[in-house]
């Protein structure tokens, strides 16, 4: 791993003058052919891949509105080119939103449009070259897919829809990511991300009914694969193994236990996450999709509600009755997918739980918006709820709670750093280096109000927390899951005593 | 008949032509695309009206540029509007007797061609002068900022410094639109005017222009948020029928 240096966090945040090429190096590990034929790919680059990438973009865009106004649409007014956190962090000019797309825009205008078939030096159009490719690799490759940029530009430009057409495209003439590619194909083969197979599943789980037993005394439970109940929990397998997403399922499970619901995982869709997006590979966006309508079936549920994962709430809530549905066989009363917070912030309004908000008064709570959260779906009926149910569900909780920085939370959210497919050792500079926005409002609040704790609703946004909080001198365990502290504060005897 | 008069009448019909058919082939394609999957960016309306109504918001006031940068709202905004001013302000060459509204703009109209070049030298600056912006910028756009600079102000030398027979050009554009081609004064301001305004239209339907056109069809803008409420299909979204899957096990 390359040397490098965490940037520093100043008085006041700065927008960076450029630095051309400072990571122009970032490369993540490229696919093995085992990896891209897991997910429907060809193995290594394959013959004639130039014409075969051409093609495929312009199929892309003819079967996509989004793109097609995308690449046509963009004025470079330059408004979008402060709202990255990747330039911010890095200064390579090739990080600000406007300048990634045209990495693709270039080659967009060189094949299908009049200006830049006659005159692709007037309009900055390139061929299709190994260069290229290269550029492709790398810079696409350090995009989040958080959606910042497509706040701010007049038109909704939104990088992440670029991104993910030309890591499809890279896909399909053989240039895939390994993290990325890797853990799909394990989602396809065994259902979950980390390959925990059902028996496996069900010792971690029993596991966890023991700790909760031994550490209030109640049976609660956390049940698997049965048939009949009425929810079907959806939540990423990070939960079932690493702290601090533990705490996160535990809190569920109380809540489950508070409110008497029948409930269940499933071990065959037994993962939130779907990678393909990242990939914006639409048949395997759809393949993992309809594991979860069929454990649904075969469970024979009601309702389905998923944990805290922001990128596989974005795929849930605003994908998955597209990919899945129709769900008529579920009740019709509630929406699906619920997010947990939704169903928590529910019975707490319904004064169905309680909470003894003093065991977490140890805290100085702030909350992370998730980027797939708060700019690519929704919470509850109004718009905006994604912002206030989290956190009602969070002050309902704990005594002391600040929000960081205006623009950098709720729609202006900055991304932690590791979204979008990037949660992976082998792109250590650029995570760090992209979560210093994050780091510079965080640190705001812990200088200003003492704030020793963040919560948030994403596994990736918390296993890329505990990875970078230590770069800039923070406690690593200073994250934690809105359910933890659920977990700590709910009481667990009957509401009405 | 003079030749200038000719040559301009020739380049305004094949100018028209070419935006016409040039832009109305661009819209087809936008509106015939279709967007798979639900995209807006959240917070966004739960309906209809709603985006309306953000729709508005995106073109009159330029909501999300303003949320972003002070600067570029100021100088984009001014122009904009000064431009839509001009527009119609322009529609009294083309119309016989002018509707009232028009004529409704005639004090602003003192004002809105400096603010149009003041916008777009505004926007010039910051490509010179603010190294992302610099980056990012081609050469079409400095052209772009060019002819249109180019037109504001030969537009403002006609109406303060060498005023030019108007009354011969309405006729002139009032008897293209009946196939009777009336004679052009031949000022070379008036000449230097037009015929960037028919490069414009002709350079529109391949260049960034398209943005006009394409704000209207932007998803993560003018899309209604209600996935879970109704199923959403379209495209390759739309070829499937999961309900068969389900037998089928
Ligand atoms: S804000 Fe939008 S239009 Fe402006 S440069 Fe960025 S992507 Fe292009
Ligand atoms: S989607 Fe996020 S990471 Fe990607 S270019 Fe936009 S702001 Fe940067």
């Amino acid at each position: 791993m390359a040397d490098f240096q965490t940037p520093a966090l100043r008085e006041y945040p700065i927008i960076p003058l450029l630095h051309e090429g400072t990571m122009a190096h970032s490369r993540p590990f490229v696919a093995k052919p085992e990896h891209q034929a897991s997910v429907g790919f060809p193995g290594e680059l394959v013959e004639n891949w130039e014409q075969k990438a051409v093609d495929k973009l312009g199929e892309l865009v003819s079967k996509s509105r989004a793109l097609q106004v995308f690449l046509d649409s963009c004025v470079k007014c330059g408004a979008c080119t402060d709202k990255c956190h990747y330039y911010l962090g890095t200064e390579d000019p090739k990080n600000m939103p406007v300048a990634r797309q045209d990495l693709l825009r270039s080659v967009y205008r060189r094949y299908f449009t009049f200006a830049g078939k006659y005159f692709p030096k007037l309009v900055g159009a390139r061929d299709m070259t190994k260069d290229v490719l290269d550029e492709w690799y790398t810079y696409f490759h350090q995009c989040s897919q958080c959606r910042r940029c497509s706040v701010f530009c007049p038109y909704g430009i939104d990088t992440a829809e670029i991104s993910m057409a030309a890591r499809d495209v890279m896909d399909h003439v053989g240039l895939g990511q390994k993290y990325s590619n890797e853990i799909i194909g394990k989602l396809h083969k065994i259902g979950n991300n980390l390959g925990l197979p059902e028996p496996a599943l069900r010792d971690t789980l029993e596991g966890l009914e023991e700790d909760v037993k031994d550490e209030t005394g109640v049976d609660v439970k956390f049940p698997l694969d049965v048939k009949g109940a009425d929810i079907l929990l959806i939540t990423p397998s990070a939960d079932f193994f690493a702290e601090p997403h533990i705490d996160g399922l535990i809190g569920y499970a109380k809540v489950f236990h508070a409110a008497g619901a029948s409930w269940t995982i499933s071990s065959y869709a037994s993962e939130a996450a779907n990678f393909s997006m990242f990939i914006g590979s639409h048949d395997n966006l759809r393949k993992v999709a309809l594991r979860i309508r069929k454990a649904a079936l075969d469970l024979g549920v009601k309702r389905i509600i998923f944990g805290e994962c922001g990128h596989a709430w974005r795929v849930a809530y605003s994908f998955l009755n597209t990919l899945a549905g129709p769900f008529e066989f579920l009740d019709p009363k509630y929406p699906v997918p619920q997010h947990i917070c939704e169903y928590t912030y529910d019975l707490i309004q319904r004064g169905k739980l309680n909470f003894d908000k003093s065991a977490n008064d140890n805290l100085v709570v702030t909350f992370h918006d998730s980027c797939n959260v708060s700019r690519a779906s929704r919470m509850g009926d109004m718009p905006g709820g994604q912002f206030k149910i989290p956190r009602e569900v969070i002050k309902a909780c704990v005594n002391n709670f600040h929000d960081m920085a205006p623009d950098t939370i709720n729609e202006s959210t900055y991304c932690c750093g590791g979204g979008g497919g990037l949660l992976t050792d082998d792109l250590m500079e650029l995570r760090v280096k992209g979560a210093m926005p994050r780091m510079q409002a965080l640190k705001e609040v812990v200088d200003e109000h003492g704030v020793n704790h963040v919560a948030a609703i994403c596994a990736i946004c918390k296993s890329q927390y505990t990875k970078v909080l230590p770069y800039y001198k923070f406690e690593m365990d200073m994250i934690g899951s809105v359910h933890g502290l659920v977990s700590k504060a709910i009481r667990l005897n009957p509401v009405n005593d | 008949m003079s030749v200038v008069t000719v040559i301009y009448a020739i380049l305004f019909y094949a100018a028209a032509l070419i935006f016409v058919v040039g832009v109305g082939r661009k819209i087809f394609i936008f509106a015939t695309t279709p967007q798979p999957l639900k995209i807006p960016t959240t917070p966004a309306p739960t309906t209809r009206v709603g985006v309306w109504a953000r729709m508005m918001r995106e073109v009159v006031v330029f909501e999300s540029l303003f949320k972003s940068n002070k600067w570029i709202w100021l100088f984009g905004w001014l122009f904009h509007m000064c431009l839509f001013a001009e527009l119609a302000w322009h529609l009294r060459y083309f119309t016989e007797p002018t509707p009232l509204f028009v004529t409704w703009l005639h004090w602003f109209t003192n004002f809105t061609g400096f603010g149009m070049v003041a916008g777009l030298l505004g926007l010039w600056a910051r490509r010179l002068l603010v190294d992302r912006v610099r980056y990012i910028s081609g050469p079409s756009d400095h052209l772009m900022l060019a002819l249109l600079v180019g037109i504001g102000a030969s537009g403002l030398v006609m109406k303060f410094i060498m005023h030019t027979d108007i009354v011969a050009v309405k006729a002139f554009f009032l008897g293209l639109l009946r196939f009777s081609i009336q004679p052009l004064p031949a000022d070379p301001a008036l000449m230097a005017h037009l015929a960037m305004v028919a490069l414009l239209m002709i350079v529109f339907p391949v260049s960034k222009l398209l943005h006009a056109p394409g704000v209207f069809f932007s998803p993560t803008r003018n899309q209604v948020d209600n996935p879970r409420e109704k199923r959403w299909t379209r495209g390759w979204s739309a070829e499937y029928d999961n309900t068969k899957l389900d037998s089928a096990e």
